[in-house]
């Protein structure tokens, strides 16, 4: 039998401070997140000043929980994985001092991670990867379509071009006057509504997997501001299905699209967006009549968490990757 | 005793291993230069050069700002954590204090500053007395105008230590003239060695409510604040 392979994850890229322990990049151990929502929720947004006080705040604490019930010790621990970026900077940048001062205080190594590399890992918390495989990442700060054809390698076949879909969702609702995070207010609006606008689908050039929210985000805008000149009144579950029907009907086709064309064998949806249910609803409807597996993980999965660095990082780990103690935040971190 | 003083709260940055009072490894560096990038490499380093491991610290002193937010949340974020990695206190010294060690000799008040740009500075006054630094005004972030304009009421002689000094050297002058000190370029760079030193006498906090010492609200959340105000005053 061989030996475990243990490692303890931290995540601070924007608004949730984590720590979690994996083992062999499936099992989680331990899963600690201190959301700072509640805290962003009065700016109606993240405030990455306010994100990275938070992150110092917490972050022993954080790692405190993450060992209490886990029965793990140090000596078990084969090495820290830490995201070093892309994200709000002075907020990475809590997470990779505090894994580099674990790193040397500990003597273990050191693997920096990738933020996207963990969304998509989180799926293998709860199944085995079947390569290739397509992944479609979407949350507040990315869309994009990744294929990877073995463990730790990422080709991006697709990416948004301008606002990210979740940033999308978040500024509709905010002209909804929904609260901050709007994407689950427009999701449970949208259920009620009924599409009776006919937004854009911005599906780019022939043959592009790329995306693009902003087209669609300023004619939701226009079509509020005309109909209020007109002296005429949208209903807000309306106006929510209509735009998630958009968003959804892009996201799908672009993501089943790709599956065929690059003959995957599973399909893997990563983000805090695969919480959205209409989006799971049309993306299950769509690839029920294929026979490609479609994977989307339990919500706090989902979400920003350390269990899917750590799995993430196990890859990493095992290829034999390391990082120095000269590691640095990256906001803008390409994924390789 | 072995003390690990860690500074990145301003431009210098500075590591200093003492084995009781005595410094026995220093690092510094006065250079605009990323200090997440340099930190731990230099930590390692001068633990290396000096044969110690990590388990054999006994405590960690760190410089809490004020100063570059960044800045102080890596020092903080490496301190906190190794400290809590390796089971042993760390102390959170105030930055200006750090500078005010400088005036070790010095019989009246001690105005160490850091500039905080659009005429603020970060400061407080100290003073020593009986060998032990006292703080005399509370730190804070003031326009330098009004501090110079409450030190020229004093009629004190008083000591100025700031990396930031060119900024405010006319000005200073122009306000207290002959009452003002401002030594040389050294004596403004502040040294990881006092920072230690400063620890050694400090209470020890726990290691989960060491946070840094900002000296001002976020902008967003001043911002905020003042909107519950108003709203309050008018509604
Ligand atoms: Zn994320």
């Amino acid at each position: 039998m061989t030996k475990d392979t243990l490692i303890l994850g931290i995540e601070t890229s924007c608004d949730e401070t984590a720590v979690a322990i994996v083992k062999n990049g499936t099992e989680i151990i331990s899963n600690v997140v201190a959301s700072q929502i509640e805290s962003h929720k009065r700016f109606g947004g993240v405030v990455p000043e306010i994100a990275s006080r938070h992150h110092v705040e917490q972050i022993t604490h954080v790692l405190e929980e993450a060992f209490k019930g886990s029965q793990v010790t140090w000596d078990e621990i084969d090495a820290i994985a830490v995201t070093e970026g892309p994200g709000l900077v002075g907020a990475l940048l809590v997470g990779v001092n505090s894994a580099k001062a674990l790193a040397f205080a500990k003597q273990k190594p050191l693997v920096g991670v990738h933020h996207i590399a963990g969304h998509i890992y989180a799926n293998r918390l709860e199944k085995e990867f079947q390569f290739p495989l397509l992944a479609l990442i979407v949350s507040g700060g990315h869309t994009e379509l990744v294929l990877m054809r073995e463990h730790g390698s990422y080709e991006l076949i697709g990416e948004t071009r301008d606002d990210a879909a979740g940033e999308a969702y978040d500024k509709v609702a905010r002209m909804l006057n929904l609260p901050y995070p709007g994407g689950p207010h427009i999701d449970r609006l949208a259920e009620i509504g009924e599409e009776t606008i006919d937004f854009p689908r911005a599906w780019l050039e022939d043959g592009s997997y790329d995306f693009s929210f902003s087209g669609l985000k300023s004619a939701v805008i226009n079509k509020i501001h005309n109909a209020k000149q007109r002296g005429e009144t949208l209903k807000n579950e309306d106006i929510a299905a209509s735009f998630q029907a958009s968003v959804v009907e892009v996201l799908t086709a672009k993501t089943l699209r790709a599956a065929k064309e690059y003959n995957v064998s599973q399909v893997i949806v990563a983000g805090g967006v695969a919480a959205n249910k209409g989006l799971r609803k049309e993306l299950k409807a769509a690839f029920g009549k294929t026979d490609i597996p479609l994977l989307i993980p339990n919500m706090k999965l989902c979400t920003d968490n350390a269990a899917m660095i750590a799995a993430a990082g196990t890859i990493a780990f095992e290829a034999g990757r390391r990082s120095g103690m000269d590691l640095n935040a990256n906001a803008s971190l390409l994924l390789k | 005793m072995n003390i690990l003083a860690i500074d990145t709260s301003n431009q210098v940055l500075g590591v200093s291993l003492l084995k009781d009072d005595q410094i026995i490894g220093e690092i510094m560096t006065n250079l605009s230069k990323n200090h997440s990038v340099r930190l731990m490499p230099a930590i390692e380093r001068l633990m290396g050069e000096v044969s110690l491991k990590p388990e054999e610290l006994d405590k960690i002193v760190v410089a809490k700002g004020p100063g570059s937010y960044t800045g102080v949340r890596i020092g903080i974020s490496t301190a906190k954590t190794m400290a809590w990695a390796l089971n042993i206190p760390v102390v959170g010294v105030s930055s200006l204090e750090v500078l005010a060690y400088q005036g070790r000799f010095f019989n009246d008040y001690i105005c160490p500053f850091f500039d905080a740009r659009r005429g603020l500075v970060f400061t407080g006054l100290y003073k020593w007395k009986n060998n032990q630094l006292l703080n005399v005004l509370d730190e804070n972030n003031l326009l330098m105008d009004d501090v110079l304009k409450k030190l020229e009421k004093e009629q004190k002689k008083v000591l100025f230590l700031s990396p930031d000094i060119s900024v405010y050297k006319e000005a200073i002058h122009q306000s207290l003239g002959e009452l003002a000190v401002i030594p040389e370029g050294p004596y403004h760079v502040p040294q990881a060695g006092h920072l230690g030193l400063a620890g050694m006498a400090k209470e020890v906090t726990s290691t989960h409510e060491l946070t840094p010492n900002y000296l001002r609200l976020a902008e967003a959340e001043a911002n905020w604040l003042k909107e519950q105000k108003d709203k309050e005053n008018h509604g």
